[in-house]
């Protein structure tokens, strides 16, 4: 196996946006926000940046497709721009990109900046997309709550769940995020909710009701990675580490094989099992002191769990009723609202999660800071259950 | 003898409630009440004719999916959604039929269901086919508040001709053609305009249908005494039993017109009736069937010794009992396209078809067919150069694979109220197929709830979506309950 990225390469600085319905702000202004914060944020000057790493998933709704939008929005120095889709995980991939650039020796610094600008399209949820001319000839017509959702209904006939113990369970999910997001003043959704107004909300899509889905937001987040070496000769300190990247794309095997029992990501394990491996974690439940995960949609968070080998698989929905992943529990999960409440500017997303972990491993959180973490884990997925790709990063503190 | 070997029919699941009609339209059309009596087949909204056609096709073809036989193919409707592209040739690529089927679209007159028949018994007895695949399919558009938006019903029957007739001896054909214009569509027209019934039926159709039925019966060598059953859609109240008395036919033969459980499916109706008469008469009885339209056509057949073991599985026998009443007038107008409803931005997609991308990937998109690989066996859908199978995925190993007759049932789904929908919410989910695939689809003709996982399904041709800009009508496969299997499945669980 390769030897893998874990500490060869430091965070220098990150910002993010605020999130949220942005009717103010076109896609330049969030990429200009986040860029701003992140640059003081390592206190560098723009003629310092070696290269630049730009996700954006809608390109077709405004932000432009190719490293232009980003190149002309910074104002950087003719630098390469290289843009990165790779559907919901696409900002993970913009930091994978800039971190092995770095850690290649290809460049001394390195920034990857993700965004999206949704609230364009003039109704509410994700645009509709256009996949091609084949699959609109065979695919549903469907939505991405619609192919979500499926996890439960097979999550129940798998481990013999009523639908009132998963839509209970997938609830407190929702419950725990909002709660959460109330600390956060970047996230989009800054209001606590009730299990039963959870539970009460109009459906959506089968189970899932309109609090089982995340904010469709606009923002931008962005990262500057750079060697330790670099960091420490700039004078930094307790500099927090890339421990592992990991990315596993289906390949067809969940969608047309008869293998796949539709109750969880194939891809997620995989990526789990080999980020875990890269940043040397033997025991997860114990050792990620925190994580962000792509919680798209309750359920979907719900058997991220298990595939991360936090719960045990068939029980990750008691450990959610439990509070196991509440601010105050065992493993805090979503502990700056999460896609759920903070927002999913697609494009921006992965980056968003690792600013979570960023800001607590740098004690920087502020009233949702938890204690001591050691590592934090984000979890980015893209795509839908039968066919995505997967992204698990670790970050964590030097020395760890 | 050359007759019919095999027959099947269709009918939409949805019956509309005739009450509900007449009730919604008693202020503007209150003569309407005259009506109130019975349901309607009314076709769902991803339902048309040529989609209803298959359904029987595949009902009177059978179980298997093994159709190299048949060479000929007639396909009948004066509702079928392409004017200028072969829509036999659909008919076709959904049932895998061979390339070298000579195919035609036969159309143009309430009578031509009958027409299309009688040229495929034709064919087989000249000897220019060997087993000749018919099917006729209707759904017909009326304007809200007209008599004909209660009277007609959506529905399809096929038969299956060949020269060793199993279930009907063909005995003899009559023909009439005179240009009586007792209604007409103009190619540029939605809807009929029709002259005065009276007309209609005292200088029409007892004018023009007994010359056929004579002629028939003539070159059968019988005499209107010998026909046991006969068969004669009208909406005119007792014309069948009038004609039967012009022509000398016993009043005992007059065959139901399925006018309170079905309605009038337009040039599928005759063939209809006949079916429903094949699943109904014993060896050695005489059906005489007949339609009406710019003149007559009328045959002639002799119950076979086999009739009775070669009945469908489904015939309109199946398709009367699997029904669900539709009080909902409004739904039925928006199925039909006769009401503008907001149907939100998400429905503002461009569902234009990529023509390459289509005949490329024929077999896939009309026929359901996928791969199965020489050397694991792992069959998959969709056919890919690279095998599926995890642990060897052989290059080039595939071999065509057809799912439309596999079992399948459900592994996970969801009714999604979100994504645009002619009937939301939209239910999709994956389908599992025994013997291996699974595919991704929509889920259709189905109750909230019905669905979980598990639910056994079949498979189904379908309308997947409607290029309104362009005037396209595209086509896939859909998964609907397996009734027959859910009751079954739930009655084992219950032992």
């Amino acid at each position: 196996m390769a030897k893998g990225i874990r500490d060869k390469v430091a965070i220098l600085g990150m910002g993010c946006s605020k999130f949220g319905e942005r009717w103010d702000a076109g896609p330049d202004d969030l990429m200009v926000e986040a860029y701003v914060e992140a640059m003081a944020d390592a206190g560098i000057e723009p003629s310092q940046l070696d290269a630049a790493w730009f996700s954006t998933h809608v390109d077709e709704l405004g932000t432009g497709k190719g490293g232009t939008p980003l190149s002309i929005a910074l104002r950087l120095p003719n630098i390469a721009v290289t843009r990165v889709e790779n559907f919901c995980a696409s900002g993970s991939e913009a930091f994978r990109g800039a971190v092995y650039a770095v850690a290649a020796g290809a460049a001394d610094i390195a920034i990857a900046v993700g965004v999206e600008k949704l609230k364009d399209t003039g109704y509410g949820g994700l645009p509709v997309g256009a996949p091609g001319t084949l699959a609109p000839q065979i695919i549903p017509n469907g939505s991405a709550p619609g192919n979500f959702a499926q996890l439960a209904s097979a999550y129940r006939a798998k481990h013999g769940v009523s639908r009132e113990d998963l839509k209970r369970a997938i609830a407190h999910v929702s419950v725990k995020s909002h709660a959460n997001g109330v600390k956060n003043p970047k996230a989009h959704l800054r209001k606590a909710v009730t299990e039963a107004q959870v539970l009460n909300a109009p459906m959506i899509a089968e189970p899932l009701g309109l609090f089982d889905c995340c904010g469709v937001s606009d923002g931008a987040a962005a990262a500057i990675v750079t060697t330790p070496e670099i960091a420490w000769a700039m004078g930094k300190k307790n500099l927090t580490m890339v421990k592992a990247l990991q990315l596993s794309v289906s390949n067809g095997y969940e969608s047309q094989y008869n293998g796949w029992d539709g109750s969880h990501f194939h891809t997620a394990r995989i990526a789990a099992g080999k980020a875990y491996r890269e940043a040397g974690i033997e025991r997860p439940r114990e050792q990620i002191s925190m994580m962000e995960v792509h919680d798209c949609f309750s359920i979907t968070e719900l058997v991220t769990m298990e595939d991360l080998f936090i719960s045990p698989e068939g029980q990750g929905w008691r450990d959610v009723l439990d509070g196991f992943y509440d601010a105050d529990g065992g493993l805090p999960c979503q502990i700056d609202g999460g896609l759920k409440c903070f927002g999913h500017p697609i494009g921006a997303s992965g980056l968003r999660m690792l600013y979570e972990m960023y800001l607590q491993l740098q004690g920087r959180a502020g009233e949702r800071q938890l204690r001591d973490p050691v590592f934090g884990m984000t979890h980015n997925l893209g795509g839908a259950p039968a066919s995505n790709v997967c992204s698990v990063a670790i970050i964590g503190q030097e020395g760890a | 003898m050359v007759g019919i070997a095999a027959w099947g029919a269709y009918a939409p699941r949805l019956r509309l409630s005739r009450e509900a009609v007449t009730k919604a339209n008693a202020w503007v059309a209150p003569n309407l009440r005259a009506k109130v009596k019975g349901e309607r087949a009314m076709a769902n909204w991803d339902e048309d004719a040529l989609t209803m056609a298959v359904e029987a096709a595949r009902d009177a073809l059978g179980p298997g999916d093994d159709r190299t036989a048949v060479d000929a193919l007639y396909f009948a409707s004066t509702t079928a959604p392409f004017t200028d592209r072969l829509n036999a040739g659909i008919v076709a690529a959904a049932l895998t039929l061979e390339k070298a089927v000579a195919s035609a679209d036969v159309t143009g007159s309430q009578r031509c269901g009958l027409t299309a028949l009688g040229q495929a018994l034709a064919a087989v007895q000249g000897g220019a086919a060997k087993r000749a695949l018919v099917a006729t399919g209707e759904h017909r558009r009326a304007r809200a508040a007209s008599s004909q938006e209660l009277d007609n019903g959506d529905g399809a029957a096929a038969f299956v001709v060949t020269a060793e007739a199993g279930a009907a001896q063909f005995l003899g054909r009559g023909s009439i053609t005179d240009d009586f214009v007792d209604h007409f569509r103009g190619a540029d027209s939605e809807f009929d305009y029709a002259w005065e019934e009276r007309w209609i039926r005292d200088e029409g159709i007892v004018k023009l249908v007994p010359p056929a039925i004579r002629q028939a019966l003539e070159v059968a060598g019988l005499t209107s005494s010998d026909v046991t059953h006969f068969c004669f859609p009208s909406t005119f109240a007792g014309m069948a039993a009038s004609l039967a008395k012009t022509v000398g036919i016993a009043p005992e033969a007059v065959r139901d017109n399925l006018a309170l459980t079905l309605g009038e499916a337009g040039c599928a109706h005759g063939p209809l009736m006949l079916a429903h008469i094949l699943e109904q008469a014993r060896p050695g009885e005489v059906i005489l069937v007949a339609q009406f339209g710019q003149g007559a056509e009328a045959l002639v057949f002799r119950a076979g010794d086999d009739i009775a073991s070669r009945r469908p599985a489904r015939g309109v026998t199946g398709a009367l009992s699997d029904r669900r009443v539709e009080d909902n007038y409004l739904k039925f107008l928006t199925f039909n396209g006769l009401i503008e409803w907001e149907k939100g931005m998400r429905a503002e997609k461009d569902n234009k078809t990529a023509l390459t991308t289509l005949y490329r990937n024929q077999d896939m998109i009309l026929g359901l067919v996928g791969g199965r690989c020489r050397e694991t066996g792992v069959v998959q859908f969709p056919r890919t150069r690279i095998s599926v199978a995890p642990n060897n995925p052989g290059v080039d190993t595939q071999e065509p694979y057809r799912f439309a007759e596999r079992r399948a049932s459900v592994l996970s789904y969801s009714a999604d109220y979100l994504t645009f929908s002619m009937s939301p919410p939209n239910h999709y989910g994956m389908i599992v197929f025994e013997g291996g695939g699974r595919i991704m689809m929509d889920i259709t003709d189905v109750e909230i709830g019905e669905v979980d996982s598990g639910l056994p399904v079949r498979m189904v041709f379908r309308v997947k979506d409607v290029d309104e800009k362009r005037g396209f009508v595209r086509y896939f496969w859909k998964a609907a309950p397996d009734r027959a299997a859910a009751t079954a499945k739930s009655a084992l669980a219950a032992e």
